[in-house]
């Protein structure tokens, strides 16, 4: 009981890493590489809000929320729709894509040197314990959950059920279509892009209360996201909610149980097994 | 198999500009050789990445783990069996490992193949370090003699026998099934090509070699750690080389890995401070301008001098 | 020379501006350093190696410069960032001896990265004050590299140490025999656990929890609530920057009950005792110095004065240190390398650390190895050969 409680505390923060990505792969088509320094720029304003006017991460949420949005939206407005236009199938996009982003990663890696120098930050918040269920948990981890929890829930009622959320579906199923019955997927894309952003960095806030991060750590959170992305199902919420769940708690199985030496190699073993038996992903549709 | 007089004149040049390359050390035995040791082996890791990727399509991210494989093999096995049968076993285990991928995975298309051969290349990478560990291993110290000349060397002679590979592929029956089913793949199929087979003998390609590098680089780093041997940016670098040079001509990586070397060179003498911020400037202004890297750049001019030719 | 077209025309921009540098600066020494600023190890060598240089530069120049056969010279710094990649590391020292022609290069950061320059500083004849260099194999490696020198210590020494301190605290009754141990899965934490165990073993210790986790590992309650089940009387975990500030806060959380607990690299960080607070007192730590002697008083009031941030209580004191030790060098012999690599061999330098001197495997003997924090301050509790140590106090809770 333990450890599944654990698993799926662990479980919401890779949720939290991941989500911003699928919106972003999964609608704009864009697989972002820069993905982590967004997360760790969401992290570096929570701990500056935190440490210089104690400003409490649960609040710069809000703060840290329109400013990803507006950045990403821009980003993608500037950067990525040339792309896009410019690439005559998918494959192509997809290449120009990683190249650009890759790109656009040292440059947030390099800006966030310059503004704040390369030391780690780390600050304690909320790292009380929380008793559930006659064990113990951090609860700065039960707060991130809480807040993934909402997030996910919010974005799946959301796409499910209003109007914008069921064209950027129609998107992310089929572009080419989506055109036709006159949907303007180059402002959804921009907008699920930009989503996504906001997410991510709303992520990164979070994480930053219990983890501790520096300039250069984005990588780290790009590959465990797109792991999981893909694990679940390019576009699909639910997809990548499974995922990084069983991702969680996998890891802690396999830690408090086998060895936890063997955490990451269990993961991927994990994320390989399930890419052998559906390679489109826990729920993702099958290429066409 | 016949050769033409173009091959031939093709073959005498390549001798040449490997013997040109070859007498650098007698040259520079400082700085640029540190810089033709990095062209060596990039040229080596990028070349071949682009003999699997160029025809098939496929994106691969696996560079770090065969190339962090092979360090291992020179590193645990230096002390017992002499240096060039190591970067011959760490050529014949990289092979295998990219089989046994391959067999597994090459049907995977896309996206889904690039993210999997990242995760390949963090999970070899912690299995190595997790038997390392239980085995009471202690650092592993890699202390020879081959100095960097005889690195650059060793590292030129794996870039020839790539590029005479590359150069054989491309006559062979393999390399024109490939072009098929890089062209289409239902095509290839139809007309009766092991499209599967075909796939998994060309990445034993990149993979022995990436494995070759390794074991010839480890004298060079001295000390072998995982998070040194297996740092993934290895294989994103291999990537946009080859796709910056153009991975559809065997001498495309060729021409990206050169100037990109000096590219990072001049940047990170230049702007010690801000090294990774100018990288990455530098490198969206070679996406959006040069969109088909050198080659397509090349063949855009080459087709303009060829219709004004014609007027 | 047989150098091809475009090697020539690189080479000419690139020596051009090498030129303007160096054609401006005749008379300064040029110092070269190269270590993280991007990359896994930019964290550590942010808080260690970067401050501690400029401040010994701006130190050194303030005052009038070196003293160099009765003339004052300024220091020029020429720096480079290294990404953590052997490979980067090996050009820049290239590009430093052969283009920049540094007169001294500051050793790298990290012990596989000072491992792939130290070649390059052996062919170039440059003098190689390692820092954080961490190893067993110094007689070995001295003898290949003869201008390499060791200043921080052993692997065997910092886990022997450690192990000590325990024994004394189980002697007097302090607490029981029983230890629960864990390693980062990399280089570092491994090196350190083999060679803790025999020893622990050694000394009568019984381990009831060992186990590695990976380097990256974003949850570390596992390991703790391992550690917790087993009921250990002392934590010891040679652990990295980003794992020990996690399995700290997951002791806090899990109130691990243990009389002493300890964690490897970056406990000494100014900032660990900034995020913890009163939780961190008695939590015990690699390295230390003596915090209350009047040079590192004085020492990290400058630090902070002029970088903004305050030293760690390991080895940015030794950073700084050795170069007070290259300076000394200079201001005896000159700008000749191998003179300054013979003087090194043979003799005494005074620094904030006390004196130090290189032995017959070019390391340095005295150093420290355990810390504590005690009342805000981390201070040295175990060492070889230093003045300071105070008493270990008992680990009482995380409030």
């Amino acid at each position: 009981m333990d450890i599944l409680i654990t698993g799926i505390l662990l479980g919401g923060t890779y949720a939290l890493i991941a989500m911003g990505l699928n919106l972003q792969y999964g609608v704009a088509r864009i697989m972002n590489l820069a993905n982590g320094e967004i997360l760790v720029a969401g992290g570096y304003f929570a701990f500056i809000a935190y440490t210089s006017t104690q400003l409490s991460p649960i609040l710069t949420i809000f703060l840290v929320a329109p400013l990803a949005f507006a950045l990403n939206w821009l980003i993608y407005r500037v950067m990525l729709q040339p792309l896009v236009n410019r690439a005559k199938n998918r494959g192509q996009l997809e290449t120009d894509s990683i190249l650009a982003t890759f790109g656009l990663s040292f440059i947030g890696v390099g800006l966030m040197l310059s503004f704040f120098g390369g030391d780690y930050f780390s600050y304690s918040f909320m790292a009380v314990p929380v008793e559930l269920l006659g064990s113990t948990y951090g609860a700065n981890r039960v707060l991130s959950f809480v807040m993934a929890v909402l997030m996910c829930g919010a974005l799946y009622v959301w796409l499910n059920w209003s109007r914008a959320g069921l064209s950027i579906r129609a998107i992310a199923t089929a572009p080419a279509s989506a055109r036709l019955v006159g949907i303007d997927v180059k402002h959804l894309s921009a907008l699920a892009f930009a989503l996504g952003g906001a997410v991510t960095a709303v992520g990164g806030a979070l994480i930053s209360t219990y983890l501790t991060l520096d300039a250069s750590t984005g990588v780290v959170f790009t590959l465990k996201a797109l792991i999981i992305v893909i694990m679940g199902g390019v576009g699909d919420v639910r997809g990548t909610i499974v995922a990084a769940l069983l991702l969680g708690i996998l890891e802690t199985v396999v830690a408090s149980l086998l060895d936890p030496g063997l955490t990451l190699a269990a993961a991927y073993v994990m994320f390989l097994g399930i890419l052998l038996f559906r390679p489109q992903g826990l729920f993702g549709k099958k290429p066409t | 198999m016949s050769l033409t007089g173009t091959d031939i004149r093709n073959l005498f040049l390549a001798a040449l500009a490997l013997t040109i390359c070859a007498l650098l050390p007698l040259g520079d035995n400082g700085y640029w050789l540190g810089l033709g040791v990095t062209i060596a082996m990039f040229t080596a890791l990028a070349t071949s990445w682009a003999l699997f990727s160029g025809p098939t399509h496929y994106i691969s991210l696996a560079t770090a783990a065969f190339f962090g494989v092979g360090t291992y093999v020179t590193g645990l096995g230096i002390d017992n069996l002499p240096f060039w049968s190591l970067v011959g076993l760490a050529g014949l285990i990289g092979a295998i490992l990219a089989a046994l991928v391959g067999l597994a995975t090459l049907r995977l298309s896309g996206v889904y193949f690039v993210i999997f051969t990242l995760g390949l290349a963090e999970l070899v990478r912690q299995v190595i370090t997790w038997v390392q560990n239980n085995t009471g291993q202690k650092g592993l110290y890699v202390l020879t003699d081959l100095d960097e000349a005889g690195i650059y060397w060793w590292l030129l002679g794996l870039c020839a026998i790539v590029f005479l590979a590359g150069w054989l592929i491309g006559r062979s029956r393999l390399g024109f099934a490939l072009r098929i089913i890089g062209d289409d793949e239902t095509v290839a199929a139809h007309s009766g090509i092991n499209t599967a087979r075909a796939k998994v003998l060309l990445f034993m390609v990149p993979g022995a070699v990436a494995a070759m590098t390794g074991a010839i680089l480890a004298p060079r780093y001295v000390y072998i750690e995982p998070s040194l041997a297996f740092a993934p940016i290895l294989s994103f670098q291999v990537v946009i080389m080859a796709l910056l040079g153009g991975a559809s001509r065997l001498w495309g990586p060729l021409v990206g890995v050169i100037p990109f070397t000096f590219l990072l060179e001049a940047v990170s003498s230049n702007f010690p401070n801000q090294t990774t911020l100018v990288i990455g400037v530098a490198f969206l202004v070679i996406v959006y301008l040069l969109p088909g890297g050198f080659v397509g750049l090349l063949n855009k001019i080459m087709h303009r001098i060829n219709t004004r030719e014609r007027f | 020379m047989n150098r091809r077209p475009f090697l020539k025309l690189v080479s000419a921009l690139t020596i051009a501006s090498a030129l303007v540098a160096s054609a401006a600066s005749a008379d300064t020494i040029r110092i070269g350093a190269v270590a993280p600023k991007t990359g896994p190890l930019a964290g550590g060598a942010t808080v260690t190696q970067w401050p501690s240089i400029y401040l010994w530069v701006d130190q050194v120049n303030k005052a009038g410069g070196l003293t160099v056969d009765g003339e004052q010279m300024m220091i020029e710094l020429i720096e480079y960032d290294d990404q953590t990649n052997p490979g980067e590391t090996i050009k820049a020292v290239q590009r430093l001896a052969t283009q920049d022609d540094a007169h001294f290069i500051i050793a790298p950061y990290g012990t596989g990265l000072n491992l792939a320059a130290a070649p390059l500083f052996d062919r170039y004849g440059y003098p190689q004050i390692a820092v954080s260099a961490i190893t067993d194999q110094q007689a070995d490696l001295s003898d290949k590299f003869p201008n390499m020198f060791f200043t921080l210590g052993t692997t065997t020494a910092l886990a022997a140490d450690v192990v000590k301190v325990l024994s004394d605290m189980r002697d007097a009754g302090q607490m029981g025999d029983k230890v629960a141990m864990v390693n980062v899965a990399d280089a570092f934490g491994i090196e350190l656990a083999t060679a803790a165990k025999p020893l622990f073993e050694g000394a009568g210790f019984e381990i009831v929890y060992e186990t590695s986790y990976p380097l990256g590992t974003q949850d570390l309650s596992p390991v703790i609530k391992g550690a917790a089940a087993a009921e250990p009387d002392a934590f010891v975990a040679w652990s990295y920057p980003p794992d020990t500030f996690g399995l700290t806060e997951q002791a806090m959380i899990e109130n691990l009950d243990v009389k002493a607990f300890y964690t490897a690299v970056a406990t000494p960080f100014p900032g660990y005792g900034a995020r913890f607070g009163a939780a961190a007192e008695g939590v015990l730590g690699a390295g230390g110095v003596n915090p209350e002697s009047p040079a590192f008083m004085e020492y990290a009031a400058a630090h902070e004065a002029v970088t903004g941030s305050k030293p760690d209580y390991w080895a940015s004191a030794t950073t700084y240190a050795s170069l007070e030790i290259l300076a000394q060098s200079i201001e005896a012999v000159g700008l000749d390398r191998a003179d300054v690599t013979a003087h090194l061999k043979e003799s005494t330098f005074e620094t904030i650390l006390g004196p130090i001197s290189f032995d017959e495997n070019n390391s340095n003997a005295d150093f420290w190895t355990v810390g504590q924090w005690q009342g805000g301050v981390f201070k040295g509790v175990a060492s070889r050969g230093r003045d300071g140590t105070v008493p270990v106090i008992l680990k009482d809770g995380w409030e």
